[in-house]
């Protein structure tokens, strides 16, 4: 199996020390987070960990198994970047008296689909989101006229064929999940379905 | 983030009370039904001290002489009555001593609730004395773990404690509470149990169609082959493991720490599986058609080089831990669920059956491995005593009655080998871990577990000089345990790999020892030397009739090296008799 870029998207309560606990599972075996993002979801109170690592599926899901395990962790779900939208967004520091200069700054924004965030005498901060490709781009671009910062985010990511996780939490709020329940939810979903 | 669920009509109608964390800490134990706690006083855990002075009548306090010695001590006591064990230690270094002893219950599933007390809550991260960040520390080795900053959280994250450690697969859990809010005066409304947590569930759900999957292969199958864990112990599942393997006739054997759920003699029971395991079970695991695991998690010690382990098989899994199916061996059919649960669904879907010819070729390795290594163990014919006979005379004495604790290395694997057990939770060992040391403190924890059980510490001239210490705490406690030092003079298990793979390079293995029985007597603690066979019955009863804690030390053999063995890196069906 080959390695590939996989997103691990994990509902979990918000509980000082899970950052780390879920953090050690990956360093434990010396697997590097390329992008790590902590975020509030859909569902209140339910915190969402947005993880991106290369790797083979194998292991993807092994780690998926691991961090389920976890008492703080509600569900483990990991996706290839077909089965995601997902976007990183990017600021970029420039001198804004050769920006003025040289560029034709709209044109450049507009290229990249970027826009300004601040505009001062001495600095201009542009804004850009997208893919790596995307965000990389305007670097390039800005490269030649002293580009002063660079910074990105964490990849963020929503899966195309979820339903979102208010009917999950449902099921995890019941002491027992009922039989019906069982039947016909949980059926041939070997892959999907760790702890439920 | 509240998670806990509390039912209504638990919610007992308690005046409330206005009291100390330390005391709901207190309370929290009786709650929980301890009776016992191991552990060591020290400045940030003095306030839960204080109060349990006016507790005494209702928790036992055993003090150790090392916070290791007390883990292990839970430990043991968790492993011989099936309850959970329980620690106190303060912060700092008495936190960092319990490491070893959460990493060796978290490898081996033993559940634990250990409270430290940590330094004020203002104070942390400011260096303070004695303060460690132990959350963090202990992390990877516990199952939960929380820091309590404020009295009012006492009761619910008590709860959660025990009901996390005990429930699933058990494990471990640390508390540590500030020293402000061991002090702290809060509205006291009652203890509740935890019976649920959202974002845990200790019980995969039982999927019906794998269990007849299952019973399918089972029945289908010519050689079929059960290979069986602590699982079975874990989920006190001894009598339905016992009725699905005569029902299918199926040979089963046992890794280490499944050692013991079923007696040692019963007809299906074919032995330990492992790299000093029996010879049949790990040659016939790569000739069995299908490979039933139960409540065990395919140790490389158990499965040797695993891209030639069982590949003829289909193998079923049985585990409650979602995570272990899949994660060593790939599974045929896998069965989620606590094995209490699903043995009785499996063994009503198979028919009953007799393997006679399969179990007999397990019978006909067994009886080359007795012509090749266990004849000579058992009956030297030599002057020098051998670690096998040693047991040998322990199980006649015993009946298989006693529970063996062992520590690490040829004496353990010895031990495992050779001991023979009558029931269920008898042999108690460090098996995921390898702590050396484990024995002493583990046995005295297994004897307040069970009293009315004879324990016996089986331990090495190594591993009992890491944990010597407590033999003060079988003086201060009265305790009755029985020590039985197999002493070779080396670091055997280490002496013997130097030997088969080191070219006899003995680096570092030559380990002197004082003389343990004075060391002992300096305790209060009789005990005897012995090196001669025809002292060995006598001084074994002996110390089995002596009443209170005895130690008796035989020399061994210095040079005898543990066989059959799967040599590292090594198939299970490539073991080695010599």
């Amino acid at each position: 199996m080959n390695k590939q870029e996989y997103t691990i998207t994990v509902y979990t309560e918000n509980q000082v020390g899970l950052l780390n606990r879920i953090a050690i599972i990956f360093s434990r075996r010396k697997i590097n987070i390329e992008s790590l993002n902590v975020s509030p979801s859909e569902s209140e109170s339910i915190h969402r960990f947005t993880i991106v690592i290369n790797e083979t599926e194998e292991v993807v899901r092994k780690l998926c198994r691991q961090i389920e395990k976890q008492v703080e962790v509600l569900k483990a779900y990991y996706n290839t970047n077909e089965e995601i939208i997902w976007q990183e967004m990017a600021l970029y520091k420039v001198p804004t008296d050769i920006i003025a200069e040289k560029v034709k700054v709209e044109r450049l924004l507009h290229q990249h689909g970027a826009r300004a965030v601040v505009i001062r005498k001495d600095y201009t901060i542009f804004e850009t989101t997208g893919h790596r490709e995307e965000t990389e781009g305007l670097i390039k671009a800005l490269e030649p006229y002293g580009l002063i910062e660079f910074v990105r985010s964490a990849r963020v990511a929503i899966i195309k064929a979820s339903n979102g996780f208010h009917e999950k939490l449902k099921e995890f709020e019941q002491k027992e999940p009922g039989e019906e329940l069982i039947e016909n939810e949980f059926l041939d979903k070997q892959e999907e379905v760790f702890t439920m | 983030m509240e998670t806990l669920e509390i039912t209504e009509e638990k919610k007992s109608i308690t005046a409330i009370q206005n009291i100390s964390g330390s005391e709901a800490v207190l309370k929290a134990m009786i709650a929980e039904n301890v009776k016992t706690i191991f552990g060591y006083p020290g400045g940030a855990i003095m306030p839960i001290y204080d109060a349990l002075y006016d507790y005494q009548q209702e928790l036992n306090h055993i003090l150790v002489r090392h916070e290791q010695g007390a883990i292990h001590a839970a430990q043991g006591f968790a492993r011989s009555s099936g309850k959970v064990g329980v620690v106190f230690a303060t912060s700092g270094p008495g936190a960092t001593n319990l490491v070893t002893g959460l990493a060796d219950a978290m490898i081996d599933s033993t559940p634990l609730v250990c409270i430290t007390g940590q330094v004020f809550a203002h104070l942390l991260g400011t260096d303070a004395f004695q303060e460690t960040d132990v959350v963090n520390i202990t992390t990877p080795v516990t199952k939960w773990n929380y820091q309590i900053t404020d009295a009012n959280e006492i009761p619910h994250v008590l709860a959660k404690a025990f009901y996390i450690a005990k429930t699933g697969r058990p494990g471990p859990v640390l508390i540590d509470i500030t020293k402000n809010a061991q002090i702290q005066k809060f509205d006291y409304t009652g203890y509740t149990k935890c019976e649920h947590i959202r974002s845990y569930r200790p019980k995969p759900i039982i999927r019906k169609e794998y269990i007849q999957q299952a019973a399918q292969l089972i029945n289908e199958a010519k050689k079929p082959f059960v290979i069986f864990g602590q699982g079975v112990i874990l989920g006190k599942a001894e009598k339905e493991f016992k009725n699905f393997i005569e029902k299918g006739g199926l040979p089963a054997a046992w890794t280490i720490l499944g050692m013991s759920a079923i007696a040692t003699d019963h007809p299906l029971a074919v032995g330990m599986l492992g790299m000093h395991g029996n010879y049949g079970p790990n040659v016939l695991t790569n000739e069995c058609d299908v490979l039933i695991a139960i409540g065990m998690r395919f140790d490389d010690r158990v499965t040797g080089r695993l891209d030639k382990y069982a590949k003829q098989a289909k193998i079923i899994h049985l585990d409650i831990d979602p995570s272990e199916i899949d994660k060593n061996v790939k599974t045929t059919v896998p069965v989620w669920g606590d094995c209490k649960e699903t043995l009785p669904l499996l063994t009503q879907l198979i028919e009953k059956k007799e393997h006679t010819d399969w179990l007999n070729k397990f019978n006909a390795f067994t009886q080359k491995e007795i012509d090749a290594v266990i004849h000579e163990e058992l009956n030297p014919s030599t002057d020098i005593l051998t670690m096998g006979e040693v047991i040998k005379t322990v199980n006649e004495l015993t009946n298989g009655n006693a529970i063996i604790v062992t520590d690490v290395g040829q004496h353990q694997m010895v031990a495992c080998r050779y001991a023979k057990y009558n029931q269920s939770r008898s042999n108690i060992t460090s098996g995921g871990l390898g702590t050396m040391g484990f024995a002493l403190p583990a046995a005295i924890g297994a004897k307040f577990g069970a009293p009315e059980r004879t324990v016996v510490a089986v331990i090495g001239d190594g591993g009992f000089q890491m944990t010597i210490q407590e033999l003060g705490t079988v003086m201060q406690s009265k305790i009755d345990i029985k020590i039985l030092i197999l002493n070779n003079e080396f670091l055997g298990m280490v002496r013997q790999w130097q030997e088969l793979f080191n070219d006899r390079r003995y680096s570092f293995v030559d380990i002197t020892s004082p003389d343990f029985v004075q060391v002992a007597k300096g305790y209060y603690i009789d005990g005897q030397r012995i090196s001669k066979r025809e002292e060995l019955n006598d001084a074994v009863n002996k110390m089995l009739q002596h009443k209170g804690s005895y130690l008796l030390e035989v020399m061994v053999g210095k040079e005898n090296n543990v066989f059959p063995m799967v040599p590292q890196g090594c198939s299970v069906s490539e073991i080695r008799l010599r």
